[in-house]
């Protein structure tokens, strides 16, 4: 017991009172700790248990690599490319990361934009998320960095994937592109690749038409991560399903032909082997590089692209909707021999123009043809004959001959944005227009001009179908990974074998007999001669002015007032095997550039004997793709 | 006993003397607590001394060479330092108002070369001391007379409203607590007492205005956690989850996934209890609860054996501010109350708090060596 003095023996006994309720508040709080430790480690315990597991296990997704596009003999126009790029880890770097991004530089030349992309990137990320800061090196570069590590602290050469089209421009309106995912892309689509980063998806053509199996099907790895996203190691991994191969019809050789003898026109072809229907070219100019959109375009370039008056963005073969102007006549003349109108022995008198009520319709030729049979009309193009044959025809006869060649309908081709064209009837402009129909119109469209509208595939099947004398359908897709699509087997034509003969004779003549309209620029190589229709698509009204005066040469006029220049064709006249299709927009001059290309383009195909080549299409197919034609 | 006892509280003690006496025991206690802390700082380092275990392991060293050297100056030195230092301190708080560091948004330190001294953290102790001096001059009827009262309150308030001025809300705390503590122990009037505390309960509305938007925010915050639970509220959601996810008994030493992957805020300082009680579950909680529990038993005991008034208000002053931390540390890992900076004594991360702590065992530990000493009313003459 301690010593007290009187006074403080009262302190004392004070003191200790009141250091035991102390002692007792401080045994209260102590309680108050072991229950709510109590609580939460054992009553709460599954409920926290789990909501840690949560925290630690993150599932990510992997991205499974692209699928090929290949042509009918296995040629890449779209593969993944090996993409050599450099990569800095922020936190890894010794000193300053702008001083690694610079001593990078000084091994690879880095683009001003990509430095500043690099810079922001770093100052917007965490400190271990690699950043980019070079990318699409060559292996020299790449190996130039690789050397160069040991002194590059936080500097990660990597290999990544990235879309690339060999070809560039000339398979960019069939193939389409590949670009970032847009909001609109995840309205219908909620496929958890599309929130990975830098994923891409396809936004135009093939690319887009078949993207979900082209794209594959993702893994997904199960990764420790801290609270920062940092991976701590990996626990598990599926491997994600690559995408599947696509098979196409086209051929590459033959289509750089196409596009090289397209040139800078604003012009569209289309290469069909005209037994089976398989496109083997289509391209529409000018085009545009598809490897662009991948890497993200500028605004320059694309300002470029949609102001250009050539419109290097629109796929003029499938979308173009043209007046088919002359071509229109193969359709006219068919129908009127199995109409028996155009039986052996019948012909019209030109005069240079026919009179119906109180209108003239001129025929191209001031002068006039004089008497013109089936054969000498279609070679001329004598717009007179038509008129007559069509009066005689009537409307309906057109028409119905007309949706048997394919027109007016949408063929079905696999790639998106194809446009149905118009083949106008009696019910069609009650329908449209809510008035009756006019047989000046019928005139009209005797020549295709007026409501008449075509696109360029629509006239390539055509003249296969006149061709083969079989209602060809074009396909341009042959498979897609294991499923396989086999060409349709074209029904019979809606033509007696003799008008089809009738329509070729004059399509012959137009080609290989002096004063056809095509005879300038035949083929001359014995074995591959072919056979065409030219054709002018009216862009402008003439005036009746401008009739009096004489009409005004082509050539003199500014080039977008110019008249569509079309040609179709097929090779060789006997037994034919191509058809092709071709317009150059606003081209209508004297050397008939349309001819010409036609022309170089069907003597490559049968020189290279496109269709009869191995093709090299997988071996095993099962099932068939489903596609809009059912 | 009592025989020795009458001897030796007539002649001073020896050095040597003086070190038998001191509470082995007690200084093994507080060793396995701070072994505690080094196994939690190491573990959430990823099995690393670096960057806090080792510095840790070295400030606690430098705190027992301490914690012996003030065991052995005689309490009435203690006594007779109690008002200079007291002056010093709240002079040196006044003084980080003026050239403080700002931490943490926080005005707590002053540089003096390459020290970093924080003011509010000598308060704790000088006020204690300063406290029991002037209860020690007065009787205990003495206490509640309003002339008397008014100079502790004083004493408390002043650097209690500096440091919240700072702003360091968890230390202005600590202080009105233990300044408090000391007055009710030294018999403050149950009729002071009683409308002291419906007053506060009162004026709570009124403090609220006066509170920073950041200590409004966690107030609010631990009201409604789930509002914010990935801002504001993460640090206690994820305080809770580390606790509970420890069950019974725990995830084992090096193997709690929610403070060694970053999941938890501030782990190494004033969380790092959350750590331990994911790692060794409610038994490691129980045994680190009783450890403090023992702690503070042999801080009762001591005053309680003490034959002076300001040894056993020093004591118990010492005693009380441990308990405070671990109340406070504890009740906010636990989403009990708002989070406030308050690390858990001996086992948190951090300088300072570990020093003060050590020096107030040390004079816990020379009231306890000193404990026959008499002490005389006034200390003029000793110093």
């Amino acid at each position: 017991m301690p010593l007290f003095d009187r006074k403080d023996k009262s302190r004392y006994a004070t003191f200790s009172r009141r250091t035991l309720i102390s002692a007792g508040a401080m045994t209260g709080i102590f309680s108050v700790l072991a229950g709510r430790l109590y609580q939460l480690q054992i009553l709460d315990f599954d409920e926290f248990m789990t909501q840690a597991e949560d925290n630690r296990i993150s599932e990510r997704l992997v991205t499974p690599p692209r699928g090929r596009i290949v042509d009918r003999f296995g040629v890449e126009l779209a593969n993944d490319r090996r993409n050599y790029r450099v990569l800095l880890v922020p936190e890894q770097v010794q000193g300053s990361a702008i001083a690694s991004v610079d001593a990078v530089s000084r091994l690879v030349p880095i683009s001003p934009t990509q430095r500043e992309k690099t810079l922001r990137d770093i100052s917007e990320n965490r400190s271990f998320t690699p950043i980019v800061v070079v990318e699409n090196l060559s292996w020299d570069d790449f190996a130039r960095i690789n050397l160069h590590l040991p002194y590059l602290p936080g500097i990660q050469p990597d290999v990544g994937e990235t879309r690339a089209y060999p070809f560039g421009a000339s398979f960019a309106h069939v193939l389409g592109y590949v670009a970032s995912v847009g909001p609109d892309d995840k309205k219908d689509d909620k496929d958890p690749l599309l929130d990975q980063p830098g994923f891409r998806i396809g936004k135009r053509g093939i690319e887009k038409a078949f993207d979900k199996q082209i794209r594959g099907r993702p893994g997904v790895t199960r990764v420790e991560v801290n609270a920062h996203g940092r991976i701590i190691r990996e626990l598990s991994r599926d491997a994600a399903t690559p995408g599947e191969d696509v098979h196409l019809t086209l051929d590459s050789a033959l289509q750089n032909k196409v596009s090289e003898c397209l040139g800078s026109e604003s012009a569209a072809c289309v290469v069909m082997d005209a037994v089976t229907g398989d496109v083997l070219a289509l391209e529409s100019s000018p085009g545009f590089d598809p490897n662009l959109f991948n890497i993200g375009i500028s605004t320059t370039k694309w300002r470029a692209l949609t102001t250009n008056d050539h419109s290097p963005l629109m796929n003029k073969a499938l979308a173009g909707a043209y007046p088919p102007g002359s071509t229109f006549k193969s359709v006219i003349a068919a129908a009127a021999v199995d109409a028996g109108i155009a039986v052996p022995g019948f012909t019209v008198f030109c005069s240079g123009s026919l009179t119906l009520g109180n209108h003239n319709f001129h025929c191209w030729k001031r002068g006039g043809h004089g008497t013109m049979d089936l054969r000498g009309a279609i070679k001329n193009s004598c717009d007179v004959y038509f008129y007559e044959t069509a009066r005689r025809l009537g409307i309906d006869r057109i028409e119905k001959a007309a949706h048997a060649f394919g027109f007016g309908a949408a063929t079905g081709i696999e790639v998106p944005g194809e446009r149905s064209g118009a083949i106008p009837g009696r019910a069609w402009k009650l329908r449209r227009f809510g008035v009756p129909w006019q047989q000046g119109e019928t005139l009209v469209t005797a020549i295709g001009q007026g409501y008449v509208l075509t696109t360029p595939l629509q006239l390539c099947t055509m003249t296969a179908r006149i061709a083969s004398g079989k209602a060809v359908l074009p396909r341009i897709v042959h498979s897609v990974g294991a499923e396989h699509q086999p060409p349709v087997p074209a029904g019979p034509l809606e033509f007696s074998a003799a008008a089809l003969d009738a329509v070729r004779g004059g399509m012959d003549a137009t080609a290989n007999e002096p004063g056809g309209t095509a005879y300038a620029w035949r083929i001359t190589e014995p074995g591959f001669e072919m056979a065409g229709k030219t054709g002018t698509a009216q862009v402008r009204v003439i005036t009746r002015d401008e009739r009096a005066r004489g009409v005004v040469k082509n050539e003199h006029l500014p080039w977008k007032l110019r008249d569509h220049a079309l040609f179709v064709a097929y090779a060789p006249v006997l037994n034919p095997r191509y058809a092709c299709a071709v317009i150059v927009e606003h081209g209508a001059v004297a050397a008939h550039p349309q001819v010409q290309m036609a022309r170089d383009i069907l003597l490559f195909a049968q020189q290279r004997d496109v269709a009869n080549r191995p093709t090299a299409y997988p071996a095993t197919s099962a099932g068939a793709i489903v596609t809009k034609r059912g | 006993m009592a025989s020795s006892f009458a001897v030796s509280a007539r002649r001073p003690l020896t050095t040597g003397e003086k070190l038998l006496e001191i509470n082995w025991g007690f200084l093994l206690l507080i060793t396995l607590i701070a072994s505690a802390g080094f196994a939690m700082l190491y573990s959430i380092a990823g099995s690393s001394f670096s960057p806090w275990a080792g510095p840790q392991m070295l400030r606690f060293g430098i705190g027992l060479a301490l914690l012996i050297v003030v065991a052995m100056v005689d309490i009435r030195v203690w006594m007779g330092l109690a008002y200079p230092a007291y002056g010093v301190a709240l002079l040196l708080l006044v003084a980080v108002e003026s050239i403080g560091h700002v931490g943490l948004g926080a005005q707590r330190w002053i540089a003096l070369g390459p020290l970093q001294i924080q003011p509010s953290e000598m308060m704790k102790i000088t006020l204690v001391l300063a406290l029991a001096r002037y209860l020690h001059g007065i009787g205990v009827e003495e206490v509640s007379k309003p002339s008397k009262l008014l100079i502790p309150l004083a004493m408390i308030a002043a650097p209690a409203a500096l440091v919240l001025h700072q702003p360091n809300l968890g230390t202005a705390i600590i202080l009105v607590l233990d300044g408090c503590a000391l007055l009710f122990l030294a018999g403050l009037s149950w009729w002071w007492i009683t409308p002291t505390i419906g007053g506060a309960a009162a004026a709570v509305p009124v403090i609220w205005q006066f509170l920073h938007d950041y200590q409004k925010q966690r107030v609010m915050t631990f009201l409604n956690p789930q509002d914010d639970a990935l801002g504001a509220g993460w640090n206690i959601t994820q305080a809770k989850i580390a606790i509970g996810s420890g069950g019974f008994t725990g995830k084992g030493f090096l193997e709690g996934t929610q403070s060694r992957l970053n999941f938890l805020p501030e782990k190494q300082t004033d969380f790092i209890v959350t750590a331990f009680a994911e790692e060794f579950g409610f038994l490691g909680c129980m045994v680190l609860l009783a450890l403090f529990a023992t702690v503070i038993f042999y801080g009762i005991r001591i005053a309680m054996t003490s034959h002076s008034q300001f040894g056993r208000l020093v004591a118990m002053g010492v005693t009380l501010n441990f308990f405070f931390y671990i109340m406070i540390n504890g009740l906010m890992v636990m989403g009990l109350i708002p989070v406030v900076g308050i690390p858990m004594p001996l086992v948190s991360y951090g300088g300072s708090a570990m020093l003060t702590v050590m020096f107030g065992f040390g004079l816990l530990m020379s009231v306890h060596v000193h404990r026959r000493t008499e002490v005389p009313q006034r200390a003029s003459g000793i110093i």
